[in-house]
C-alpha cells in the first residue's frame, strides 16, 4: 500500500500535546490561586482585631504553622512536631491504602471476571459499602484495640471500596470486540486475561487507586481518633480539646496539601502507562 | 492440470437461528458456498440477510445451528489465526502502538522476538504506516486504523481474510483508496478474501464472485461471477450492466409479496 494521505492531523495533534507554552501554565497557576487568595482575604477581614473571635485570623495560623514546623522562642507541646505527625499520617495513609490496593484489585478482577465469585461476594460487599468509616470506629477499636492497628484498618476501609468498585467496572466494561479480535489472532481463554482484560481495565483501576488514595486522606482524622499519639488527625483532635483552633486549621491545611501532592504524584506515575488513553495520559 | 479438489472453504447447508425474546429468528437458512484458494468473494445484501452471520460462522465466533462450515475439509471450531477478521469498528487494542497491534498475533503464538520484529516491519511497510509505528490507535484516522487492522491479520499468516463492511465507516475518498490498496495486496499475496458489503458498486469493483443474499430468512439467492477485467472501470457500460442486474435482483425482495 502507498503512504497514507491523512497523516498531518495526527502529527499536529501529538505535537501540540507535548509543547504547551509556559505562558499558558502561568495563567493556569494564577487562575488556580485566585480563589484561595480571595478566601484568605475574606478570612482576614472577618477575623482580624476581634478579640472574642473563635476563629483565629490567618496571621495567627501562619505563626502557629511556623511554630509547628520548626519550633519557636515560646515553645509548647506542639512546637516543631509537624514532621513527626506528617510522617505518622503518611505511613498510615500509604499503609492502609497499600493494603486496600493489594486486596481490592485482585478481588475486583475476580468479581469482574468470574460469575461465581460475583454471586458469592458482591451482595455482601455491596451491603457493607454504605456503612461509613466513622461507624466502624467503635468496632475497629474492639477488634484491633487502641492504637495504630485500628487506624490502619479504618484507612484501609476508606480506600478499599473506590478501588474495588472501579476495578470491577473496568473489567466488566472491556469492549467485547476486543475479545473477538484477540481470539481470532490466536489469544484465547485464560491468556486473554493478561493481554486483554488487564490492560483494558487499567485506566479504571488507576482511577480507583487515585480515588482510594484520596479517601485514605479523607478518613485519616477518623483513623487517628483511635488513640494513637501521633498523626495529623491526632493533633487535630488534641488541639480541639485544648481549644487551639489555630493548630486545628494548620492540621487541615497540611492534610489538604499532602493529599493534593499525593494525587499529583499518582497522576504523574500513571501518565506513561496510560499515554494510550485519550482521557488520561 | 490436477488442481487440489478440496476448497479452502466449504459451506454446506449452513443455518443459524437465534432465540430473541422467546421467539426463534432464522438469521441464515441453508447457505451453500464453496470458495477456492485465492478467490475474492463479496457477500452482498441488505441488513438482516445473514451476510455478517455467515462471516462470523466462518470466523468461528458463532456456531451454525444446521449444516457445516469446513476449512480445508475440516470443521471450523472456534476462532483461530487461519481466519483473520477485519471489523468495521477496527477492533484495535487501544493500549498497544501500531507496531504492537500488528505484532499481537505472532506474540500470542509465541514467536521469537526477533522474528516478530521482522514480521511487524514487513507488514507495517506493506500498508505504508512506517512513520506511525509508535502511534496509538486514537491518534490515527479511520483509514489508517483499518490499514493496521489489515496488517494485523496478514502478519498473523491468515489464509482467509474476513472483512465485515470494513470500509463502511470511512469517507468516500478514503474508501476508494483502500479498495485499490486491498486489491493490490490481494493480487500480490494470493490471499482468499471474504468481504461483506451492502454497496453494490463496491462488490462489483472488488469481487471475483458476488454472493447475493436476501433477508427473512437470510439466505443466498444467487452467485455471480464478475468477468470484468481488472482494474475495473466503475463508469464503463459493462460495469453498469452488472450493476443494473444486481440492483434489480436485490430490489426484487422489497416488492410486495404476491398473494
Amino acid at each position: 500500500m502507498s503512504a497514507p494521505a491523512v497523516s498531518a492531523p495526527a502529527v499536529a495533534e501529538v505535537a501540540t500535546r507535548r509543547a504547551l507554552p509556559s505562558f499558558a501554565s502561568l495563567k493556569q497557576a494564577l487562575l488556580a490561586l485566585t480563589l484561595p487568595v480571595a478566601m484568605g482575604i475574606a478570612w482576614h477581614l472577618l477575623t482580624v482585631g476581634k478579640p472574642y473571635s473563635l476563629i483565629p485570623p490567618p496571621s495567627e495560623v501562619w505563626m502557629a504553622m511556623v511554630d509547628l514546623a520548626i519550633g519557636g522562642p515560646e515553645g509548647d507541646a506542639f512546637s516543631g512536631t509537624l514532621l513527626t505527625h506528617l510522617t505518622a499520617s503518611l505511613t498510615r495513609v500509604f499503609g492502609g491504602f497499600g493494603l486496600a490496593a493489594l486486596a481490592a484489585v485482585p478481588l475486583g478482577l475476580l468479581i469482574g471476571r468470574v460469575p461465581l465469585m460475583r454471586q458469592l461476594l458482591d451482595p455482601t460487599l455491596q451491603i457493607l459499602r454504605p456503612v461509613p468509616v466513622t461507624a466502624w470506629l467503635p468496632l475497629a477499636m474492639i477488634l484491633f484495640g487502641l492504637g495504630p492497628r485500628s487506624a490502619y484498618f479504618l484507612v484501609f476501609l476508606g480506600a478499599f471500596y473506590p478501588i474495588l468498585v472501579n476495578t470491577i467496572f473496568g473489567v466488566r466494561s472491556v469492549e467485547p470486540r476486543l475479545f473477538e479480535a484477540a481470539a481470532m489472532l490466536g489469544c484465547r481463554g485464560s491468556a486473554q486475561f493478561a493481554r486483554v482484560v488487564l490492560p483494558a481495565a487499567l485506566p479504571s483501576i488507576f482511577t480507583g487507586l487515585r480515588l482510594g488514595l484520596g479517601f485514605a486522606w479523607v478518613v485519616i482524622v477518623v483513623g487517628e481518633m483511635t488513640g494513637v499519639p501521633t498523626g495529623l488527625g491526632a493533633i487535630i483532635m488534641e488541639a480541639r480539646q485544648l481549644s487551639r483552633t489555630e493548630i486545628v486549621i494548620c492540621g487541615m491545611i497540611v492534610i489538604g496539601v499532602a493529599g493534593f501532592v499525593c494525587d499529583r504524584a499518582v497522576m504523574l506515575i500513571g501518565q506513561r502507562p496510560l499515554a494510550w488513553s485519550p482521557s488520561h495520559g | 492440470m490436477a488442481e487440489p479438489t478440496v476448497p479452502i472453504l466449504d459451506i454446506r447447508g449452513v443455518s443459524k437461528s437465534f432465540a430473541v425474546q422467546g421467539r426463534t429468528v432464522q438469521a441464515l437458512s441453508g447457505a451453500n458456498l464453496s470458495v477456492a484458494k485465492g478467490e475474492f468473494i463479496c457477500l452482498l445484501g441488505a441488513s438482516g440477510c445473514g451476510k455478517s452471520t455467515l462471516l462470523r460462522i466462518v470466523a468461528g465466533f458463532e456456531t451454525a445451528t444446521g449444516g457445516e462450515a469446513l476449512m480445508w475439509g475440516k470443521p471450523i471450531e472456534g476462532p483461530g489465526p487461519s481466519r483473520g477478521m477485519v471489523f468495521q469498528d477496527y477492533g484495535l487494542f487501544p493500549w498497544l502502538t501500531v507496531r504492537d497491534n500488528i505484532g499481537f498475533g505472532p506474540k500470542s503464538r509465541g514467536r521469537p522476538a526477533a522474528e516478530i520484529r521482522d514480521t511487524v516491519e514487513r507488514y507495517i511497510s506493506l500498508v505504508g504506516l512506517q512513520r506511525f509505528g509508535d502511534a496509538f490507535p486514537h491518534q490515527l484516522s479511520g483509514g489508517m486504523k483499518q490499514r493496521v487492522a489489515i496488517a494485523r491479520v496478514l502478519a498473523n499468516d491468515a489464509e482467509i481474510v474476513l472483512m465485515d463492511e470494513p470500509f463502511g465507516a470511512l469517507d468516500a475518498m478514503t474508501r476508494e483508496r483502500l479498495q485499490d490498496e486491498l486489491l493490490d495486496l490481494w493480487s500480490r499475496t494470493g490471499l482468499t478474501v471474504l468481504f461483506v458489503t451492502h454497496a453494490i458498486e463496491e462488490a462489483i469493483f472488488l469481487a471475483d464472485r458476488v454472493v447475493v443474499m436476501s433477508p427473512s430468512p437470510g439466505r443466498i439467492d444467487a452467485i455471480h461471477a464478475i468477468d470484468l477485467a481488472r482494474r475495473r472501470d466503475v463508469s464503463s457500460p459493462a460495469f453498469n450492466d452488472v450493476r443494473r442486474m444486481l440492483s434489480a435482483q436485490l430490489h426484487s425482495h422489497h416488492a410486495p409479496v404476491a398473494a
